[in-house]
């Protein structure tokens, strides 16, 4: 499996294994567990050109809204549609089933800037 | 993402409630809120909180609402002065629901009020404790003693399980009217039980002394239909029933008649008219309020929160979203709001704005989901 990248907004972002560069995009785990249980996810149009920490879709928990940034530049080629049926699947599932978007990548450097899994971890055991 | 960080649990102000540590023991996410650290959830989360709630029995920390006590001859009568509710005929152990209103009508804070042997035990909501004890000192009677309630803890046990686990530790417990208190025994400790709560179940509320909240909420806990739940559960719940939330559903600019509150207005206060606010109150009464609060359902599974403009179908802006979330008991999206009069009828197809967007809803009698109170 791929490596995956997170931000510091506890978004992540794992290449396609065919190394098409495209990405898959989601949440972090921990971020789900802050959330609470999701009961909604606004997922954007495809082809939606976006620019890294532009708002890529809405997510609403229990407790609140909130938006999920880009973490690279790129255009949307898919979104996750079992989203729109089962939320919950973030909670369940947020680094695999749980995905949000799907982005073809168009600046591959702007991941060398985010974390490994390793250093994510490190990061948000000094937010607890 | 934005902002799912925890919040800090730090800064000499936020206060404690006497289980603080107990619900960290049971892996409570903490919370400030109303300037106490409360558990907005546990471990299994709002929605099964919720769901537990409306199933068997939840256990919630409602120790940060404020608790005080007046005493001397005529509290009732001087209390009166203060909100439009029949105190004066309420016997010891009976409870009411009122409001403390300002002379314009508006709410300064929704609050229950118990006769006691020997004066009036009040229950007011925790952001606004400050502003009603200014509020009574400086507008009753001097001979009215006002005394805050500082060593109090609170426990609220809700849902069709609660009178049974109440019963196992004091059967007069479970045979008390709905808004009725009695002082009890539970668990080798003196409390005050009351029927009354705020999630639209059957159940009963605790009053106690700090030092024993955490045997009394251990044993109630102990009981397998119980569960804790947090600050979440109890405002989806509240939320489903149709209760006003202070300071978001109901506050200074919105009076009784709009919130649909004027059912805690007595006859014979309407004749006496002596509460503050009482002219324009009684007027909106007879004529109408130019709003009224609703319900509002969005069709689809998009949440309307706090702030969402309703307009009707022309585009109009007709409203306002007050409170508004994830209502588990109907698996969806559930709101309250103020509604213009001529358009505040239910069954009403409405749009929401929500972050741009508009959103088809529909206005909604309230409750969302019916009382199921004690005897009611």
């Amino acid at each position: 499996m791929s490596a995956v990248r997170f931000t510091e907004d506890h978004e992540w972002i794992r290449l396609d294994d065919d190394d098409d560069g495209t990405g898959f995009i989601g949440i972090s785990d921990y971020a789900q567990e802050q959330l609470g249980d999701i009961v909604f996810v606004e997922l954007p149009e495809i082809g939606t050109v976006l620019t890294q920490g532009d708002e890529a879709s809405v997510i609403e928990s229990v407790k609140a809204a909130s938006e999920i940034y880009a973490p690279v530049d790129g255009e949307i080629v898919a979104v996750n549609e079992r989203l729109v049926e089962d939320p919950s699947l973030v909670n369940s599932d947020a680094l695999g089933e749980g995905w949000f978007i799907r982005l073809r990548i168009t600046d591959a450097g702007q991941l060398d800037g985010l974390m490994d899994e390793a250093t994510y971890q490190d990061f948000v055991e000094d937010l607890e | 993402m934005s902002s799912p960080a925890p919040q800090p649990n730090r800064g000499s102000e936020t206060k404690r409630t006497p289980l603080h540590d107990w619900h960290l023991a049971l892996g409570a996410k903490m919370v400030p809120f109303a300037g106490t650290l409360l558990p907005i959830s546990y471990p299994s989360g709002i929605v099964a909180e919720h769901r537990h709630c409306r199933d068997a029995a939840a256990l919630f920390d409602v120790s940060h609402m404020g608790q005080l006590h007046l005493h001397g001859d005529g509290a009732s009568a001087a209390l009166e002065g203060l909100v439009p509710a029949d105190i004066v005929s309420l016997a010891p152990g009976q409870m009411r629901y009122t409001l403390l209103t300002d002379d314009s009508g508006g709410i300064l804070d929704d609050l229950i009020v118990t006769r006691t042997e020997d004066g009036l035990a009040l229950v007011v909501n925790a952001a606004r404790k400050a502003q009603d004890l200014a509020h009574l000192e400086s507008a009753l009677p001097a001979a009215i003693a006002i005394e805050p309630l500082e060593d109090r803890a609170l426990i609220a046990l809700q849902g069709p399980a609660a009178a049974a686990i109440m019963a196992e530790h004091a059967p007069r417990a479970g045979a008390l009217d709905f808004m009725a208190a009695a002082a009890l025994r539970i668990v080798g400790t003196d409390v005050t039980v009351s029927r009354a709560g705020y999630t639209g179940e059957d159940g009963f509320e605790i009053s106690l002394a700090a030092g024993d909240a955490v045997s009394v909420a251990q044993a109630l806990l102990d009981h397998p239909s119980a569960a804790p739940a947090g600050l979440g559960a109890r405002d989806s719940l509240r939320l489903e029933a149709g209760l006003c939330l202070y300071g978001h559903d109901i506050d200074s600019t919105t009076t009784p008649v709009e919130a649909g509150l004027a059912w805690t207005i007595a006859k014979r206060r309407r004749r006496g008219r002596g509460f503050p606010g009482a002219a324009r109150i009684l007027r909106q009464i007879s004529d109408g309020a130019p709003r009224r609060r609703l319900g509002l359902r969005p069709d689809g599974a998009q949440i309307a929160r706090e702030g969402a403009v309703v307009r009707d179908r022309d585009g109009a802006e007709i409203g306002r979203v007050t409170s508004g979330g994830y209502g588990p008991s109907l698996a969806g999206p559930v709101a309250m709001g103020y509604v213009a009069r001529d358009a505040a009828v239910a069954g009403r197809p409405v749009t929401l704005s929500i972050r741009g967007k508009a959103v088809s809803a529909t206005l909604a009698a309230l409750p969302f989901v019916p009382h199921r109170y004690h005897g009611a």
